[in-house]
């Protein structure tokens, strides 16, 4: 027998193996029970514990977590999403990294508790370490070419998060002071960093203690000091704008504007925006359902999803009509329903796994449901 | 017996001919209250409750497998054999029903949701969940539309028709409660209406619906009979009787606790005519009239998933089970006010009453002395809707 056959032999052992502990789990996998045991090891779903909260202001904190074994890695800029039990119900965001790869293997995210933010005001003020969290794969383009260059970043509020991601790695900052590495030598780097005032902005110190380190240029622009921020004045305030690549990340209006003014000029633009997390409910509205070809049909505040798609051809899965079987239950992939027997609002977006049950839910604006 | 069987046998009074329509659907606002009132509290402490509860059931089945590898020892084969018992009844009542109703569907995850959940039973999830949670709840003791009043294969009311073949009930009742978990694939594939003509057996609806419970019967029966035994060496037939009798404890103890939850005797059955144009609050009488509560302690509520709370259950399927014990005595409140019998007793009072029916109805009607009455319809009289009772026939 040759020798290659070997390794076969033995991925053939592990898969007999696996079947014979999937025939004694059944109707279980042998990962539920792993998962007593071991819910951050290889081959588990993609979770994490949390290890260490720090305060960075009184409504932001650090939040750092120790990655399951498969976890992939990331590059600097990039984010995460998080899901997090928040008083037993499972939701999920999405939170720039804010630390290059680090050397202990964890990853940290810095939160901004937001009004009525859910999720931030959890992970602010009540989350502890040793919770075990859901995590998905490191994603996003908002990353810095490796070879270098002219970059411009303009930062408003937590919108910094993934920029210091990226400015920790480059220059990361020791007992010591900062580090100057030979890899960041081609980064030429000005930060325009917007915020209501000096305080209240999170990871203010870091941007100034590079700055006074001569690794960045930083122009920090307070609302309650400057007035509110004029791009008409950006020539002024970063005279070489039109050499530099701009990386911009902050709240809807300012990207929105920033892209009108460098479309203007001709200039590459960037831009990471996280959601504001108001979706605005209202009576009745559309529903689409995609793989079914149905897209946004009128459907009122008082008729069934169920009824409205079933009206409009779709075939759905339906069962008792009355919010009692649970057999039309489908995923809502992005929009706002609400419960017809006392008004309850649920909301998702894409990628919160959020199943609703059609018969005794009606549009509250527009609805995407999977079917 | 139940106070409402003895009031009925001696004059046949209709147990809601006192309530108005208006009364009716003030009851249903009322319970819509109570419903609402545990979804505005649901929350952490609910969410580790069950996760609680399934970390221990599954501790504990590993716990008695592991036992069980030693199972040659007789100690190890009674420690083992009862512990595997109790997670499987745990298993299928507290977690795989509860769960299966979506009662924990609220905390979207997705490892403890009713679209993906898995139950140690015959009977796959898929073909439960229509069957229980879609015609059983919705057509509550509704006589040809509730196929679990008598499964199909019992008369358990005075208006099925007697026939010579039922004489035999008391022992297929039997024979039921000791495989429990394959009658309730069989019926849950609806196997006696689908076997008895050829048309419905070549139906490809069928053909893959049974394709799939033979499959989840296989997986069932070659890890508790051969995997197990095969892993425990020595020990292997003695491994395979104590699964043997781990399933058998199982499915004689939720077939007495199922049975209680509406054969009972007192409790109503109705005509299908009954249910046509009913109301929210009428849905909710009926199933105040056509559940049966077992009384206990805790331990007790909770070996039978708390579905001892049979009426709040069925009042409210989607609420979390571990709240039915909370809201019992508003309900139970809601049905002194309402001048409604709350039928509550210890389990060896239920289970002889549902087997008391099960014997009595296995006779022709007036062979026993008791004929049950049967409420008929829910017609306006006296520019009210009420329930109609008709004493049998």
């Amino acid at each position: 027998m040759s020798s290659a056959a070997l390794p076969h032999r033995g991925a053939r052992l592990r898969d007999r193996l696996t079947r014979v502990a999937e025939a004694a789990t059944t109707p279980l996998l042998p990962a539920d029970y792993l998962d007593m045991f071991a819910p951050l090891r290889s081959g588990a779903d993609l979770r994490g514990r949390i290890e260490e909260i720090h305060p960075e202001t009184a409504d932001a904190a650090t939040i750092v977590i120790r990655p399951g074994a498969d976890w992939a890695g990331h590059v600097p800029g990039q984010y995460l999403r998080i899901g997090i039990d928040v008083d037993g119900v499972r939701l999920w965001r999405a939170y720039s990294l804010t630390h290059g790869p680090r050397a202990d293997g964890r990853i940290s995210v810095t939160v901004k508790a937001v009004p009525d933010g859910k999720v931030s005001n959890h992970l602010v003020h009540q989350a502890r370490p040793g919770t075990l969290v859901h995590l998905e794969q490191a994603a996003g383009e908002f990353v810095l070419p490796p070879e270098g260059g002219k970059f411009l970043f303009v930062t408003a509020g937590s919108g910094i998060t993934p920029v210091i991601g990226m400015l920790r790695n480059l220059f990361p900052a020791t007992d010591e002071g900062v580090v100057r590495l030979p890899r960041s030598e081609a980064f030429d780097v000005t930060v325009l960093h917007v915020a209501p005032s000096a305080p209240d902005s999170i990871f203010a110190t870091n941007l100034r203690e590079l700055a006074e380190a001569g690794v960045i240029d930083l122009v920090a622009r307070y609302d309650d000091e400057h007035g509110v921020l004029d791009l008409a004045d950006l020539e002024s305030l970063v005279p070489d704008v039109g050499a530099r690549a701009t990386y911009a990340c902050g709240p809807a209006g300012l990207l929105d504007a920033l892209a009108v003014h460098h479309d203007e000029r001709g200039l590459a633009l960037f831009v990471e925006q996280f959601r504001t997390g108001t979706r605005v409910v209202a009576e009745g509205g559309t529903l689409t359902c995609s793989k079914s070809g149905i897209d946004s049909i009128e459907a009122d505040g008082a008729t069934p999803l169920l009824d409205v798609a079933e009206e409009a051809g779709v075939l759905m899965p339906s069962g008792c009509r009355m919010g009692v079987c649970f057999g039309c239950v489908l995923p809502l992939r992005e929009g706002s329903v609400r419960d017809l027997r006392n008004g309850e609002i649920t909301s998702a977006e894409p990628g919160d796994n959020v199943i609703v049950q059609t018969c005794i839910n009606a549009a509250a604006g527009p609805v995407d449901l999977v079917v | 017996m139940t106070t409402i069987q003895t009031k009925s046998k001696a004059d046949q009074t209709d147990p809601v001919a006192h309530l108005s329509a208006a009364q009716v659907e003030e009851l249903g606002r009322e319970l819509d209250a109570i419903r609402q009132s545990v979804l505005d509290t649901r929350g952490e402490r609910d969410a580790a409750y069950i996760r609680k509860v399934i970390k221990a059931q599954r501790g504990l089945e590993l716990g008695s497998r592991a036992v069980l590898l030693a199972s040659i020892f007789p100690p190890a084969w009674f420690v083992g054999t009862t512990g595997l018992a109790v997670a499987k009844i745990i298993e299928n009542m507290e977690i795989g029903h509860n769960v299966m109703h979506g009662q924990w569907d609220w905390m979207r995850d997705p490892k403890i949701h009713s679209t993906t959940w898995e139950w140690d039973n015959a009977s796959p999830a898929e073909q439960w969940k229509h069957s229980h949670n879609e015609l059983h709840h919705t057509y509550t003791n509704v006589i040809g539309k509730d196929n679990d009043l008598g499964y199909g294969i019992m008369r358990v009311d005075e208006e099925q028709r007697w026939h010579p073949m039922y004489l035999a009930q008391p022992l297929w009742n039997f024979i039921n409660a000791c495989f429990f978990e394959y009658g309730i694939a069989a019926y849950d594939l609806e196997l006696g209406k689908n076997l008895s003509s050829k048309k419905r057996r070549r139906s490809p609806q069928f053909k893959a619906a049974a394709k799939v419970t033979l499959k989840k019967i296989r997986n069932q029966m070659t890890k508790d009979y051969v995997v197990h035994p095969l892993v425990s060496g020595p020990s292997a037939l003695t491994t395979l009787s104590a699964n043997f009798t781990a399933n058998l404890i199982r499915n004689l103890w939720t077939h007495s606790v199922i049975m209680c939850g509406h054969f009972p005797e007192g409790v109503e059955t109705f005509e299908k005519k009954s249910i046509d144009g009913e109301t929210r609050g009428e849905w909710y009488l009926r199933q105040m009239l056509g559940s049966a509560n077992i009384s206990g302690s805790k331990a007790m509520h909770f070996m039978t998933g708390n579905l001892s709370h049979q009426v709040e259950h069925h009042l409210f399927p989607d609420l979390p089970s571990n709240r039915y014990a909370e809201i019992a005595p508003q309900v139970q409140d809601l049905f002194r006010r309402y001048g409604l019998n709350y039928h509550s007793a210890p389990l060896p009072v239920q289970v002889a009453s549902a087997w008391h029916k099960v014997i009595r109805l296995s006779l022709p009607n007036g062979a026993s002395k008791a004929p049950l009455a049967t409420v008929t319809a829910l017609t306006t009289k006296q520019g009210r809707r009420e329930l109609r009772r008709r004493p049998a026939a």
